[in-house]
Formats: C-alpha cells, structure tokens, sequence
C-alpha cells in the first residue's frame, strides 16, 4: 500500500484532519481525496492511486495485475455519489441504479494515479444522472453514464456518510 | 411534430424492449406493459429530456402511496401524457 494521501488544508483546519486511509479495493474504499468541488458548475473531481497490492490482483489476473473494470465503475460511481451529496446538501443517500456507455479504454494496474471526474447530467425527481471518467496520466481510462436512485438515509448512515466526505475533503459552503 | 403520446410509447417501447404496437393511449404502464420501478427511471430521465420537463415522480409516488390519488392518474399513458403536457405548458408560461 502506499502512503496516506493527504488532503488540502481548506477553512483553516489542519492539513493531518483530511489524512485517509489510501483506495483499498477489497473494503470498497474507492476515492483518496476529493480535489474540487464546484457546486456551480455542478462537478467533482477526486483523485486516487491504485495500491500496491490487494487481494483483488491474486485473482485479476495470476502475475498480471489489473484494476477490475467493476471497480472502476464503482470508483466511478463514488465520485459520482460524493458530487450529488454535496449537491443535495446530504438531504438523499444516492445508490446506484444503472450504468450505461460504459468503456474501458485502458488498462490500470498498482501504483497507477487515477484522476476521477464527476459532472451532472441531468437532476429528476427521486434520480439523479452522472457522467464520470477516470484518467491516469493523462490517459483516458473509461468512462460511463451513471443513474442513481435517491433514497431517504438508511438509519445512522446519513452522519458517517458526511463524516466520510468530509474527510475526504468534500466541504460545503455554508447555504 | 410527434404528437405526446408517440413520443412517450417510443420511449417506452426503447426504453423497455416492448412492441410499439403494444403500446395504446389506455395501457397502463405497469399493470399492463410491466414497467418495473427500475425502467420507469429510465423512462422518466427519457421523457424529462424529450420535453425539458422534470416528471415529479417523488410526489407523484407519495400521492398514490397515500391514497390521494389513484395510480392510474399518473401510469395509464393517456394521463401521464396530459401530465406531461401540463408541465410543459407551465414551463412555456
């Protein structure tokens, strides 16, 4: 595994409140930071680093590590989800509820440094729809179109999931 | 100009995989046509960018859970499309 990433120092507080646990594939911990959230604009941008090593790779493939295209999605999906948390102002828990056009255009293995992108396509009632990429040194990686159903939080999780972003970085402007 | 009807059973039938000629005014969408909660998301984010609109689908669905309204008011195609034409009408106002 690699280092903790560390986020920005953003409001005053110290550069170590935004440390995190790097991407752990098999706990599903996808996003090391969240680098901009532009409300506006309606876009997020987070970044990770693919580890080192994780259980996943003994198995995708034997001695030719790979990042699973299922957890590109998800990672895609995450992002996704932190951008429609911050723009909803955590009053609905997204869950994903499709996955369209999506294309795998490179392969990632450890160590790779993945620049994650989220932006709104279109807000519905009780919906909500994303387009996501990844690239990684500059490279396109994949991309896809995202639907999530918004759901009232399931009890307890609406605060961890708020405590969770916001150690990632993800802060809100006051309303 | 397609009429509102044509344009919500082309979606529908896209959407879903259903034979258009499946699809009448007086089909309701899931007793009849079989659309889950799953597909009438696609459908809805199909329709609000058809019309510009945004279906009210959470109030609508709160409605019908509390017995206001029947479901048929917002799922047999005839009504939902006098739906949609309201909504566009009062996004042009």
């Amino acid at each position: 595994m690699g280092e903790p990433s560390v986020g920005p120092n953003r409001r005053g507080r110290p550069a170590t409140y935004f440390q995190t646990l790097p991407m752990r594939l098999e706990y599903f911990q996808m996003i090391d930071r969240v680098a901009a959230f532009d409300e506006a604009a309606a876009r997020l941008e987070a970044q990770s680093t693919v580890p080192g090593e994780s259980p996943v790779f003994e198995g995708h493939f034997p001695g030719h590590p790979l990042m699973p295209g299922v957890l590109l999605t998800e990672t895609m999906a995450q992002a996704s989800g932190y951008l429609i948390l911050g723009l909803c102002r955590f009053s609905h828990m997204p869950f994903l509820a499709g996955v369209e056009k999506a294309k795998f255009r490179s392969f990632v293995g450890p160590g790779a440094p993945l620049a994650i992108t989220a932006e709104l396509v279109h807000q519905g009632s009780g919906y909500a729809v994303t387009k996501a990429k990844i690239r990684s040194d500059g490279k396109a990686i994949c991309d896809a179109e995202l639907m999530f159903r918004m759901l009232p939080f399931p009890d307890g999780l609406s605060a961890r999931m708020r405590e969770q972003a916001e150690s990632l970085g993800l802060m809100l402007e006051a309303a | 100009m397609a009429s509102t009807f044509e344009t919500v059973a082309n979606i529908i039938s896209e959407t879903c995989d259903i034979p258009r000629d499946q699809i009448t005014p007086e089909s309701h969408a899931i007793d009849d046509l079989g659309v889950d909660s799953l597909a009438f998301l696609d459908i809805a984010f199909a329709i609000d960018k058809a019309f510009g609109i945004k279906l009210p689908l959470e109030q609508w669905t709160q409605e019908v859970n509390e017995g206001k309204v029947p479901a048929e008011q917002y799922f047999v195609l005839k009504n939902l499309c006098a739906r949609i034409d309201e909504l566009v009408s009062a996004k042009v106002a």
